[in-house]
């Protein structure tokens, strides 16, 4: 059928969960009703564009993106642009503070600035479709190197490439697989770390869900380098859809003969395992991983041995990312010297980011390496909703850190943000604005990683304890003088006492909020105040009888009734039942209600 | 299925390519049907259909169709603006199914512009 149109609609996770699945059932009915299902068909992609404004539908050859559809939109958008070729401007994207929709998607500044290497094929081919994605180049690099290059040579390439590890330490790829591949031993493994547990990061699923071939055709190349005849994709069982794309993706290739005995006539043999961890944070380290697999306790063991030593059942194992892993086609094709012209000088390539927190365009974008924090914030995340200023960005979830805005002109990549104190990690990036109290933010991230503490080492577990004990003593206003020196040498202690990197990375949050707001930790410990009104133990809501209107708004909506006054009259809270909920501020039209 | 050998891609890639290269906006040649009121009354949808039918009969792979509003000109409806990759656009006035397939033929494949039923080349200015 030659279709004119197709409509590429995004049904990843968060689309879906705001009814992409209704948005695409009406989209059918409306098509049919003015007969055009014969020239207009529907593409269901993985996750394709900004998060926080699905569902959103993306019309080729023309260009235009529509989003946070409703059911009650599509007919008026049928007949209009389907129909009679009229784009519906008040259904495309705005740019934040912009008065006209931006018309073009590739002008819109959120997808113009980015670099798709990894992402190669987000949103343009249907992810259940293998034909779509060889026609993307897909499976032409596994071909190249089974027919054209010895493993030695496809090792040397990613080397050259300057390929480093996107699931947090940046690992230079290439070496990691020449320890593996000059290991003796035999069988070897080649396991796809998709266990991605940062809060706040969705990189891994979003690449899975929007082009599954990328991964496998990644797995085989490196295992095909390594010298691996079976690979595992740990991938964790909070993502049902991943799993789901993935396993069919893994049978098309299983039936096509690119997964099997001796693929492509090259005498290779390759077959992959998923695997669904429980989800157990610490399972993203690479010695618990192995012994999950292995069905043993998932807690890490001392490195070395290194798993390219001693891996998975004892045998050399190399473990890469999903990211790490799908820019491995793209390598392969376009060459490593194109590769390492992205980026900065120790740090190439791209990097997939997903945008959360206080921004405006929450979303999964990629980046070359070495843009900077401003650009990443204000042109692609468009600002800080609400008029806020933009305060902080904290990188790397749990075991990374925060950079407050007077380093936003630094450069991304990995060396500088380790300067800053945070680090790349798998990507996550969580932008708070000038309501985020770090004394807060860091307290939840211990809270983060006390929980998921295997507890095998007693620095970890006990050490991750004592410091949310104190962060949770200085935001109830407890906290006493030395409370911050003692943070500072029990994060250092914790860093070296424990055995693998969330024991190791665990105080990072803390020790870069100490670093970069050390007057707020002050301030809470000695005035006893939260200067960004967070800690309620620190604040009280008053209202201001100078504003007040008596207009009872807060007065109907306190939970507490712990809000008294008339009608035209200054109303009052009784501090003794107020709860700081805020709620009361919230429904304050004239922005009496304090808080201190 | 039987096993995939490398050159399979290659003819898989040509099967799938017409879809590909409508997402990717990379075709030889792009034909807009002006598809207002106007021209559905004035009988766009025929001319539609004709060009989709060629399209699928001849099995070409590169030449995206599209549809836009109308083009501020009721009266000479149906009209259909086509691209040839590197040349300004033309528009055609007055179109009947059979004047399209002759449109198809010379311009879109063949680069030969139909000067009899051609209005002007080029866009309107825009500011």
């Amino acid at each position: 059928m030659a279709y004119r149109a197709n409509l590429m609609l995004c049904t990843c996770t968060m689309c879906v969960s705001v009814g992409a699945l209704k948005i695409k059932k009406k989209l059918e009915e409306e098509l049919k009703k003015h007969n055009l299902e014969d020239e207009i068909q529907i593409i269901l992609t993985g996750s394709s564009w900004l998060c926080t404004k699905g569902p959103t539908l993306i019309v080729q050859p023309d260009d235009v993106v529509y989003q946070l559809l409703k059911e009650e939109d599509i007919p008026h958008l049928v007949e209009e642009h389907f129909l009679k070729g009229r784009p519906v401007k008040s259904l495309m994207y705005i740019h934040p503070e912009a008065l006209h929709p931006i018309e073009k998607l590739h002008e819109i500044p959120f997808y113009r600035d980015q670099r798709l290497v990894a992402l190669w094929n987000r949103g343009i081919i249907d992810p259940d479709q293998i034909d779509e994605y060889i026609a993307r180049d897909g499976y032409k690099a596994l071909a190249k190197v089974l027919k054209s290059m010895t493993p030695e040579e496809v090792v040397q390439e990613i080397k050259d490439s300057g390929l480093r590890g996107r699931g947090g330490a940046g690992f230079p790829t290439g070496r990691k697989w020449e320890f593996c591949r000059k290991n003796p031993n035999t069988p070897k493994y080649l396991i796809c770390n998709a266990d991605e547990g940062d809060p706040g990061a969705f990189m891994d699923r979003s690449i899975i869900e929007a082009d599954p071939h990328s991964l496998i055709e990644g797995i085989q190349i490196a295992a095909y380098a390594i010298g691996a005849e079976k690979g595992y994709v740990y991938v964790r069982l909070e993502y049902p859809l991943a799993i789901k794309r993935l396993n069919r993706a893994i049978s098309q290739a299983r039936e096509y003969g690119l997964l099997g005995k001796d693929i492509f006539g090259s005498g290779f043999d390759f077959d992959i395992e998923m695997f669904r961890g429980a989800g157990a944070f610490v399972c993203g380290e690479e010695t618990s991983l192995i012994h999950s697999i292995e069905g043993r306790p998932a807690e890490p063991t001392q490195k070395p041995p290194f798993p390219v030593e001693k891996g998975l059942f004892g045998s050399p194992t190399v473990i890469n990312n999903v990211e790490t892993l799908a820019n491995l086609p793209r390598i392969i094709n376009f060459g490593a010297e194109w590769f390492a012209s992205i980026g900065t000088e120790k740090s190439k390539g791209t990097k997939v980011f997903s945008l959360a927190g206080n921004i405006n365009n929450a979303g999964l974008v990629e980046v070359p390496m070495g843009i900077t924090l401003r650009e990443m914030v204000y042109d692609i995340g468009g600002g800080i909703p609400n008029g806020k200023k933009f305060k902080a960005v904290q990188t790397g979830g749990p075991s990374g850190g925060v950079i407050p805005s007077s380093l936003l002109d630094l450069p991304i990549d990995y060396e500088r943000l380790q300067e800053a104190g945070a680090i790349m990690g798998s990507g996550g990036m969580i932008i708070v604005d000038e309501d985020t109290c770090m004394v807060d933010l860091a307290k939840y991230f211990l809270a983060f990683t006390n929980d998921e503490s295997c507890g095998k080492c007693t620095s970890c577990r006990e050490g991750s304890a004592a410091m949310l004990e104190i962060l949770t003593k200085i935001s109830e206003g407890r906290g006493e003088e030395g409370d911050i020196e003692f943070l500072e040498e029990l994060g250092e202690a914790i860093k070296d006492a424990s055995q693998c990197g969330l024991g190791q990375t665990l105080s990072n949050p803390v020790l870069s909020a100490i670093k970069h707001f050390r007057e707020e930790f002050e301030t809470h410990i000695k005035d006893k105040k939260c200067p960004a009104g967070v800690c309620k133990a620190l604040i009280e809501y008053s209202i201001d009888p100078e504003k007040c209107t008596g207009c009872m708004a807060c007065v109907k909506v306190c939970p507490q009734s712990a809000i008294t006054g008339e009608r035209k009259k200054p109303h009052k809270i009784d501090q003794s039942e107020c709860i700081k909920c805020g709620v009361c501020k919230d429904a304050c039209k004239f922005d009496a209600v304090k808080v201190e | 299925m039987p096993k995939l050998k490398p050159e399979d891609l290659e003819r898989i890639t040509e099967k799938v390519k017409r879809t590909m290269i409508l997402r990717e906006g990379t075709g030889r040649a792009k034909i807009t049907v002006h598809m207002g009121t106007c021209g559905i009354a004035a009988g766009s949808r025929a001319i539609m259909s004709a060009l989709i039918k060629e399209i699928e009969e001849k099995d070409i792979k590169d030449v995206i169709l599209t549809t836009s509003s109308c083009a501020g000109l009721c009266s000479r409806e149906p009209m259909i603006t086509v691209e040839v990759q590197n040349q300004p656009p033309v528009k055609y006035v007055d179109l009947t199914p059979e004047k399209v397939k002759e449109i198809f033929d010379k311009h879109v494949l063949s680069g030969e512009i139909v000067k009899e039923y051609a209005l002007a080349f080029g866009s309107e200015r825009v500011p």
